[in-house]
């Protein structure tokens, strides 16, 4: 993915700012329930950010390549229409391919439709740029929220579960912090993170 | 058809499985207007209104799509359902309160971006309620979500007033309370047998 941003030096920025300066998750705060509702495995977080994020990348190409055809009035109606498309199409897919990992992400493979994240970048940035523009925007968003979603995954199911992926990490003595897992440390998980980012940007505020 | 009974139905959705606090839906508002008691409780009654009304549609395009076998449309046709209740309720608010308006914003038309109702209208859905279950559904969930939404904006209101550090103002603050209150919440796990 990076190789693909040098061959498009102007478009590099689209995609670092969406890693980092504008990560969706610690620094907009945009698209919240996923991202605490489905992070309690490092395996579940994956693939939600993977499947946000194809949908992310797919609705901002259409909704770039239409974006003049789409009358202004009706434009939300219509990108969300988009949206439910492809959360559609990936709904079935991940059915296909695992019907285990349908089961653990539950209703939130559907609600990707409601993701602020996704809306918020089809009409702020898909709407207004060009196609290759919007495609970096997307990736970069993509792996943002990915990212994020991998962070309070990993942490969660390390200090929940005792374990990374499955495999079990500490000696059978390790007392499980069942709270991780529980809703309420995802909360405290995000609010940690969050923290943490604030921290570094003041930082580099005061440097 | 499913054999649970309305109360259990009301209680399981408001305090058991709140929306909010246990399955993270609708947290948009949730950090966004939580701000005062006054605005968070209209913005509850508004969403409330909206799920009752999505709820009812879902059932009755569930059905249909049942009968000429394309479940495939289901989300499609839930979201475009839910889209044009917002716009039906942002119209009667304009109308009707011109300052409450003002006060609730962007998050009146983000309400159709509310994960709380499209969950609503999928989980009944996989439930396998009735109409009457259904509402009772929605009813429980809207109460579930107002309360979530007062309990933090008063929870915010006194800590306005504390003296925290710096960093942790804002959203951070607002999470660890929410942590908090998500772990209170647990409390009435048991109430409704399951």
């Amino acid at each position: 993915m990076k190789n693909k941003g040098k061959n498009i030096p102007t478009s590099t920025d689209e995609f670092i700012k969406g890693l980092w300066k504008e990560n969706p998750v610690f620094v907009q705060v945009l698209g919240m329930c996923p991202v605490l509702a489905v992070s309690n495995t490092a395996l579940n977080a994956l693939a939600m950010g993977m499947a946000t994020a194809f949908v992310l990348l797919m609705s901002n190409i259409l909704v770039s390549l239409l974006r003049n055809f789409i009358p202004k009035e009706v434009r939300i109606a219509s990108y969300i229409l988009i949206i439910a498309t492809f959360v559609t199409i990936t709904d079935y897919a991940i059915q296909a391919i695992s019907v285990e990992l349908h089961k653990s992400l539950g209703a939130f493979i559907s609600l990707i439709v409601v993701n602020c994240l996704i809306l918020s970048r089809a009409e702020a940035f898909a709407s207004k740029n060009k196609l290759g523009r919007s495609i970096m925007d997307a990736l970069g968003m993509g792996t943002g929220f990915l990212f994020a979603l991998f962070c309070l995954g990993a942490v969660r199911e390390v200090l929940g579960s005792g374990s990374f992926f499955g495999v079990s990490l500490f000696p059978l003595d390790f007392q499980e912090w069942v709270v991780m897992i529980l809703p309420a440390g995802g909360f405290f998980t995000l609010a940690a993170w969050l923290l943490i980012f604030n921290l570094t940007k003041r930082k580099e505020a005061g440097a | 058809m499913n054999p649970e009974s309305l109360t259990q139905i009301f209680i399981n959705a408001c305090l058991i499985n709140n929306f909010v606090l246990a399955y993270f839906l609708g947290i948009c508002p949730f950090l966004g207007v939580s701000g005062k008691v006054d605005t968070a409780s209209k913005m509850g009654g508004a969403v409330t209104f909206v799920m009752l009304i999505s709820s009812v549609c879902a059932y009755g395009i569930h059905a249909l799509l049942v009968a000429i076998d394309a479940p495939f449309l289901q989300l499609i046709s839930y979201i475009v359902v839910i889209a044009s209740t917002v716009q039906l309720v942002e119209m009667i608010i304009k109308k009707v309160s011109p300052a409450l308006f003002k006060a609730l914003g962007i998050f009146l038309p983000l309400i159709t971006t509310n994960c709380a109702i499209l969950g609503l209208a999928l989980f009944q859905t996989n439930k396998g309620y009735d109409l009457l279950q259904s509402v009772v559904y929605a009813l429980g969930a809207g109460a579930g979500f107002s309360l979530a939404l007062v309990l933090i904006a008063g929870l915010r209101e006194q800590l306005d007033l504390a003296e925290v550090p710096e960093v942790i103002k804002g959203t951070v603050l607002t999470l660890i309370v929410a942590g908090i209150l998500s772990l209170a919440f647990m409390g009435f796990s048991g109430l409704g047998g399951q």
